[in-house]
C-alpha cells in the first residue's frame, strides 16, 4: 500500500546513471522533489517517458527536481539491469537523475506498485500528489496534467487540485 | 483461430481484446477469440510468450518483429505506425493479420 498524503519523504541514497551516490539530502534546495517509479523495459515508461522529459525541462529553473527510481528485479527482467539504465539516460539525455534501487527498499518504503507512478513531495518534503504523469498514455488523449497541475499549484503556494489518482503501468517487479 | 495471451500483471490486455472485438466486427468476422492466462515463466517459456498481450491468429503472432522476444511475464512493447510506444498493438497490426 502507497504512503499517505503528508508523508514525509523515506530517506534514500541510492547509486546514480552519472555515478555518483544520491542522497534525499541531496536536493534539499530544490522546492518540489518528484519521485517517479520508472524503468528501461515498461511499454508504459515509455509511452510517457517524453513527456516526463519535457516536464523535467520545463520546471528545472523553477525549483522542480525529478528523480526516476528503478527498483525492478534486474536479474530476471535483464532491460532494467544498471548497465541499461546508464544506456537509456545517455540516448536520451535524461534531464533528472536516474537511481537504481537495487534492494527495493525505496519501491518498498513508498509502497509502490507501478510504472510510471509518481510521489510528489513539497519543500517540506511531505507527499503532496500520487499517482500518473496524466490521465493518457496516448499524448493526443490527454484531457488533464495532473502532475503538471500539482506542481503548478504547489508553486503557486496552493493546494493541488488533484491529490491522488490511479497510476496505470506495469507493476513493480519484486524479487 | 485468434488467440489472446496475457498475463495479469500487465493492465493492457482488456485494452488490447476491445480493440481486437472492435476491428473483427468492423471486418464482419464473428471468430471467437480464445483468452489464454499466462501464469508463470514456466507456462511463458512453454508458450513462447514474450509478454503481454500476444495475440496470434492460426498460430502466427501478429507483431512478427517482437514475437520472438525472450519468454517472459512482462507487458510487451508494441510500436505504432506513427513511431510511438504502445502496451497494446495498435488497430492496423491487426487489421493487417485478419485480413
Amino acid at each position: 500500500m502507497s504512503i499517505a498524503l503528508g508523508t514525509v519523504t523515506p530517506s534514500f541514497k541510492l547509486p546514480g546513471v552519472d555515478g555518483s551516490d544520491h542522497a534525499l539530502g541531496d536536493f534539499s534546495d530544490a522546492k518540489l522533489l518528484a519521485l517517479v517509479q520508472y524503468c528501461n523495459h515498461c511499454p508504459y515508461v515509455l509511452a510517457w517517458e517524453d513527456r516526463l522529459i519535457k516536464l523535467a525541462r520545463d520546471y528545472a529553473d523553477r525549483g522542480l527536481r525529478v528523480v526516476a527510481v528503478n527498483s525492478n528485479d534486474a536479474a530476471r527482467y535483464l532491460e532494467d539491469s544498471f548497465e541499461r539504465m546508464k544506456e537509456r539516460a545517455e540516448q536520451l539525455d535524461f534531464p533528472f537523475d536516474y537511481l537504481f534501487d537495487a534492494s527495493q527498499s525505496l519501491a518498498r518504503a513508498l509502497g509502490a506498485e507501478r510504472t510510471p507512478e509518481v510521489f510528489l513531495f513539497d519543500e517540506q518534503r511531505r507527499l503532496r500528489y500520487h499517482g500518473a504523469i496524466d490521465d493518457s498514455r496516448d499524448e493526443n488523449a490527454v484531457s488533464r496534467s495532473y502532475l503538471r497541475e500539482a506542481i503548478d499549484a504547489l508553486l503557486a503556494g496552493e493546494e493541488p487540485p488533484v491529490t491522488e489518482t490511479e497510476s496505470v503501468g506495469c507493476t513493480v517487479k519484486w524479487k | 483461430m485468434i488467440e489472446l495471451l496475457y498475463w495479469e500483471g500487465c493492465p493492457s490486455h482488456p485494452e488490447a481484446k476491445a480493440l481486437l472485438e472492435q476491428v473483427l466486427a468492423e471486418l464482419g468476422r464473428d471468430d471467437r477469440i480464445v483468452m489464454t492466462e499466462v501464469r508463470s515463466d514456466e507456462e511463458a517459456e512453454r508458450l513462447h510468450f514474450p509478454g503481454s498481450p500476444t495475440i496470434r491468429v492460426d498460430g502466427r503472432d501478429i507483431d512478427a518483429m517482437g514475437a520472438g522476444g525472450r519468454p517472459s511475464l512482462t507487458c510487451r512493447i508494441y510500436h505504432l505506425p506513427n513511431g510511438r510506444v504502445s502496451p497494446v498493438p495498435s488497430r492496423e497490426q491487426m487489421e493487417a493479420a485478419l485480413r
